[in-house]
């Protein structure tokens, strides 16, 4: 204004105190705005973005740890399971042969058994028959003899004698 | 006065610093200029809109958001990071205030119906320059300690001793008088030279209109010219924005490094 007021020539060089303070006034309100309200926000999503993307890698880094770990804990368990089921059924098979085994011993046992009991028995009905074919043979031979002979062998002794002796010529001609 | 001269068709009054001289708006209030509301304006605009794009702080930014924050990077990496390195965060408030205060101030000098670079009045850079001044020499005090300071700034190491008779003038000159003095006056002799361009050629065609048929004819050329030297204006605008921020975060960067 005081170089307005000079008329004619005007110095561009010669600030005007007006123009200062209101240059300061303006620049510190712009200054204090933009450091209270801008910057810090601008920051704040710097330092977000920054930690999206390192959370990120960060959390794929930990699944991928996880996912690790947990194949190997399938993979023991898988070989666990395996020689569970190796020793299972190596336990089954000797237990088995032992089954058959045993099985086998009382089968032939019983056998034997009843092999012996028949034997028995065949023997018993042997020397019953025996006896009694003998009874029957002498009393045939006997009445057949006194048929021939016509001699009434009556005399018990004399009679199981003749029978006794008849046989055994019977047994050695025989053989 | 000078639209007086144009439309009466009286002798052309070719643009001066007188034009620069603007009458406050309301009589008798010495401080309600156009330069000093325009100032207010900025402050005004820049806060509205970088409020409006950093309130979110988004992780996926909305348009508006990367718009701001695009300007806020360019400052903060390419001035802040790059030149003043370890520690530059806390210069980036003023850093970006600087460069996006200068800048729309610029850019009002080719805005239609503001149509006037705020800078081009000598007392803002002053202003801007000076705080500056005071900036990156209270940041080498207080880094360095006043007396290796001002003994660094004297006595630059590693010169020989005779040297210094002639060096130490220089060097005081140029930490104290000819940076803040370049800083302000080749930001308001740019915007000043600038405007005063436009307005030789716009004032200029506007007479040229006024003339005989033949002047007529030839405005039209003056226009032509006035509407490329305001897209060059543009680009001096921008540039003298980016020059200041730069060679503010030059100083501090030198006031911080330990040699010069």
């Amino acid at each position: 204004m005081s170089s307005l007021a000079a008329g004619g020539e005007v110095n561009p060089l010669i600030p005007h105190t007006a123009e200062i303070i209101a240059g300061l006034i303006a620049f510190s309100l712009l200054y204090f705005v933009l450091r209270k309200k801008v910057t810090p926000m601008f920051e704040k999503a710097f330092a977000a973005r920054t930690e999206a993307i390192q959370g990120g890698i960060e959390k794929a880094e930990k699944a991928q740890r996880e996912a690790e770990a947990a194949l190997q804990m399938y993979t023991k368990q898988l070989a666990d399971a395996r020689g569970e089921a190796q020793t299972i059924r190596e336990e089954a098979r000797t237990q088995g042969a032992a089954i058959l085994d045993e099985m086998r011993a009382k089968a032939q046992e019983e056998a034997s058994r009843i092999t012996a009991s028949a034997q028995a028995a065949i023997e018993a009905e042997r020397q019953q028959a025996i006896t009694s074919l003998r009874n029957e043979v002498g009393a045939l031979a006997t009445e057949l003899a006194s048929k021939i002979v016509g001699e009434a062998l009556d005399d018990q002794v004399r009679q199981s004698r003749i029978v006794d002796r008849f046989l055994e010529d019977l047994e050695k001609s025989k053989k | 006065m000078r639209l007086i001269h144009a439309a009466t068709g009286e002798g052309f009054n070719p643009p001066s610093a007188k034009d620069f001289e603007l009458p406050p708006f309301i009589e008798g209030v010495d401080w309600a200029t156009k330069p000093i509301l325009l100032a207010f304006l900025s402050v005004i605009f820049i806060s509205v809109f970088f409020i409006a794009a950093s309130r979110k702080a988004a992780v996926v930014p909305s348009k508006l958001q990367f718009a701001g924050e695009g300007v806020y990077n360019f400052v903060r990496e390419g001035l802040g990071r790059e030149i003043i390195g370890h520690d530059f965060l806390k210069f980036v408030p003023y850093l970006f205030t600087l460069f996006t205060f200068i800048l729309v101030n610029n850019f009002f000098g080719i805005i239609p119906f503001l149509q006037f670079p705020t800078m081009s009045r000598v007392s803002f850079p002053y202003v801007l320059a000076a705080i500056t001044f005071f900036i990156f020499h209270y940041v080498g005090i207080k880094k360095q300690g006043i007396v290796k300071y001002l003994r660094e700034i004297m006595f630059m190491p590693g010169v020989p001793k005779p040297v210094y008779i002639l060096l130490t003038p220089i060097e005081i000159a140029t930490y104290f008088l000819v940076r803040p003095l370049t800083l302000s006056l080749r930001l308001f002799a740019n915007m000043f030279a600038g405007h005063l361009l436009l307005l030789v050629f716009f004032l200029g065609g506007e007479h040229l209109l006024n003339g005989v048929l033949g002047l007529k004819l030839v405005s039209p050329f003056a226009f032509v010219i006035g509407i490329g030297l305001t897209f060059f204006e543009f680009m001096v605008q921008v540039l003298q924005a980016y020059i200041f921020t730069l060679l503010t975060a030059l100083y501090i960067a030198g006031a911080l490094a330990d040699e010069h």
